[in-house]
């Protein structure tokens, strides 16, 4: 089956900035494909060229089998959904959904059937003689969705919808958007800064940074093996430690961080001793006690002082600075409620599994 | 009630007068005033010296005399054209400033849609005829390039005095057109482009729905302007340009009779209020919208 979106070798400069740094990535027809990435690091340029409101200095975009070089946005079988939806103010709501087929010459009776059938898919039957200013924020988005849908696209392009919504509606609007996905079975291509996005929506993320893609995956893969420094400190939250390689011993290295603090961790790709590293270690991976006695046996142990509680519902961490160098570290605590009691200054102690934890190169 | 509380509310109420006050002063003094004294003007005729009485001859005068409402028809006609023109002309001057030029070049085209109401209107006009007259610049540019025999007299027609009204009025279509268009969002040109939408279709769907309002004003002050403008169709149409001012100038001046002058302009006023108030029947707008707007 060929992929609904090819990039291959895409290029785009401004003036001697360069947005998008030879990208070639393939999208599956009928998946949800997220590009993930800080703001600035080319995601919306990449978008942009292709929904073909610039086009790319090099290379090709190929949409649905069609190579797209030339193609203005209005005759690409592309549909987007802006950032802050871009709903037609002047227009109601059925006629905002009507807009595009009415633009293709369909038959108005068709029309009216097929905004209606649409508007009844994104629950919002009774909606068609609706102002605009008339919707909430959630209503609104469904429209932008309906408005896009209705023209059966090969792909849909959604640039940070849920950005402008608070984060109630965010977290609802994100399980109706994958909903929406698997109804219609119309290939996504969303793209975010928010990682929570990425990893609750997507089938596959790319982790994008200066115009190239750090890595490429499932939700699991980047969280559980980022291939990068990059994405191991921007997908989840992490411990980074720099150091250098005291020892290699197979997939393990033992680093010497800088703060003093020694640590074994899983090696990705080949280091050599004595080189600059870089480790990380997940709060959620470190394991906290009070006692040393509970922690689990065959583990490297640490001590440390409670610097300060971090009480956020289910993702509560605490700020410890380890014993021997002084270092900070932050550890998630475990939902069991066992240190809804713990206070700044105590003194506990803890420990990770080395096979959960990971470590780098340091880029040169 | 609290004697303190309904003090404060009167010196608030003062206050509120003493800050109108220049404005209520203007309103009444310059504006009301004279035209209720207008009014009673053009109600009235002279029996004998001295002597007058209730009368609408003024009014029969107007409509037994041809030429008197041929040049009424004749200057609202040729003052919507000379707006619809503006506003043909001043749209993509205002699409290009508030859309497509940015930073310095936006500064400098508004600038240059400024410089020239630096220069009075008398002068400018002026310009126009050294410009325009029999011996001047473009007649002879003409039967220089060979387009012409002879010299051209291209002062004392319609068509310049539409150039030379439209030319005066750019600046009043340009400025809300600007502000109009200055609020419309990018990203709805872009999602209109997106869901299939042709140039055309996007400017009669999207821009001009948005743009109403300041459409409407721009066309309302350049429509006022016009019809009673004086300098312009006298300098460039001459003698027989028959604009209706000019028949007002007569009355009130030349003639000296003061009332039929008066009924002139009120009639005058009846005709630009009722092609306004037309005007927004036709475009759907409200004229408190529109007002906000220019």
């Amino acid at each position: 089956m060929t992929p609904d979106l090819t990039v291959d070798r895409v290029v785009k400069r401004f003036d001697s900035h360069v947005a998008v740094e030879a990208l070639s990535f393939e999208v599956a027809r009928g998946s949800f494909f997220s590009i993930l990435g800080p703001s600035g690091c080319g995601k919306t340029t990449l978008l942009r060229m292709i929904a073909g409101f610039t086009s790319p200095d090099e290379g090709e975009i190929v949409i649905g089998g069609l190579p797209m070089r030339g193609v203005p946005p209005n005759r690409r079988p592309v549909n987007m959904v802006f950032q802050h939806l871009a709903l037609f103010p002047m227009m109601n709501v059925g006629d905002n959904v009507a807009y595009g087929l009415t633009q293709r010459g369909v038959a108005r009776s068709e029309i009216t059937r097929r905004v209606g059938e649409m508007l009844e898919r994104v629950s919002l039957p009774d909606a068609q003689a609706k102002r605009v200013d008339q919707l909430s924020g959630g209503q609104k988005q469904r429209v932008a969705i309906a408005r896009s849908l209705v023209l059966e696209p090969t792909l849909l392009l959604l640039d940070e919808p849920l950005g402008a919504l608070d984060l109630k509606l965010r977290e609802h609007m994100k399980i109706e958007l994958k909903q929406l996905q698997a109804a219609f079975g119309t290939t996504f291509v969303y793209i975010t800064h928010d990682q929570s996005e990425a990893l609750v929506l997507s089938d596959r993320v790319a982790v994008m940074n200066r115009g190239r893609f750090e890595q490429v995956g499932s939700p699991q893969a980047l969280y559980y093996e980022p291939q990068t420094p990059f994405v191991a400190a921007f997908v989840g939250a992490n411990n980074r430690f720099h150091g250098r390689a005291a020892a290699v011993d197979g997939r393990h290295v033992t680093v010497a961080s800088s703060s003093g603090l020694v640590l074994q961790a899983r090696a990705s790709g080949p280091i050599a001793v004595g080189a600059a590293v870089e480790a990380f270690v997940r709060p959620e991976v470190a394991i906290l006690a009070r006692d040393e006695a509970e922690l689990p046996a065959g583990l490297p142990r640490y001590r440390g002082q409670v610097e300060s509680v971090l009480f956020d519902g289910a993702s509560s961490a605490v700020l410890l600075r380890e014993a021997g160098s002084q270092g900070e570290i932050r550890i998630a605590l475990p939902q069991t409620g066992r240190f809804a009691d713990l206070r700044a200054g105590e003194a506990v102690c803890f420990t990770f599994d080395p096979d959960r934890a990971v470590c780098f190169a340091a880029a040169p | 009630m609290n004697p303190t509380a309904g003090e404060g509310t009167l010196r608030a109420r003062l206050l509120l007068l003493l800050l109108l006050a220049p404005a209520l002063l203007w309103l009444i003094g310059l504006i009301v005033l004279p035209h209720v004294e207008l009014a009673l003007l053009s109600l009235r005729s002279r029996v004998a010296p001295r002597v007058y009485e209730f009368s609408l001859r003024q009014f029969g005068t107007f409509i037994d005399e041809p030429l008197y409402w041929h040049t009424f028809v004749r200057t609202a006609l040729m003052s919507i054209v000379a707006t619809a023109c503006t506003l043909v002309l001043a749209f993509p001057i205002a699409w290009t400033v508030a859309k497509l030029a940015r930073g310095r070049p936006r500064a400098l085209l508004f600038m240059l849609c400024m410089i020239p109401f630096w220069v009075s209107e008398t002068v400018r006009t002026l310009g126009w005829t050294i410009l325009l007259r029999e011996s001047g610049v473009l007649p002879s540019l003409l039967v220089w390039a060979g387009l012409a025999p002879a010299p051209p007299e291209l002062l004392y027609h319609d068509a310049t005095i539409l150039v030379g009204l439209v030319y005066t009025s750019m600046l009043f279509m340009v400025v809300p057109l600007i502000g109009a268009l200055d609020t419309l969002d990018d990203s709805l040109i872009e999602a209109a482009y997106n869901l299939g939408g042709s140039g055309p279709s996007i400017l009669r769907r999207i821009v001009i729905p948005h743009a109403a309002p300041g459409i409407v004003a721009g066309c309302i002050v350049v429509f006022m302007l016009t019809l009673g403008n004086y300098l312009t169709p006298t300098l460039l149409g001459g003698k027989d340009s028959l604009w209706f001012t000019e028949q007002i100038y007569t009355q009130f001046i030349t003639r000296f009779n003061w009332e039929q002058g008066a009924a002139f302009g009120f009639l005058l006023l009846i005709l630009s209020t009722l092609i306004v108030w037309l005007g927004l029947k036709l475009s759907g707008q409200r004229f408190g919208d529109v007002m906000r707007r220019s």
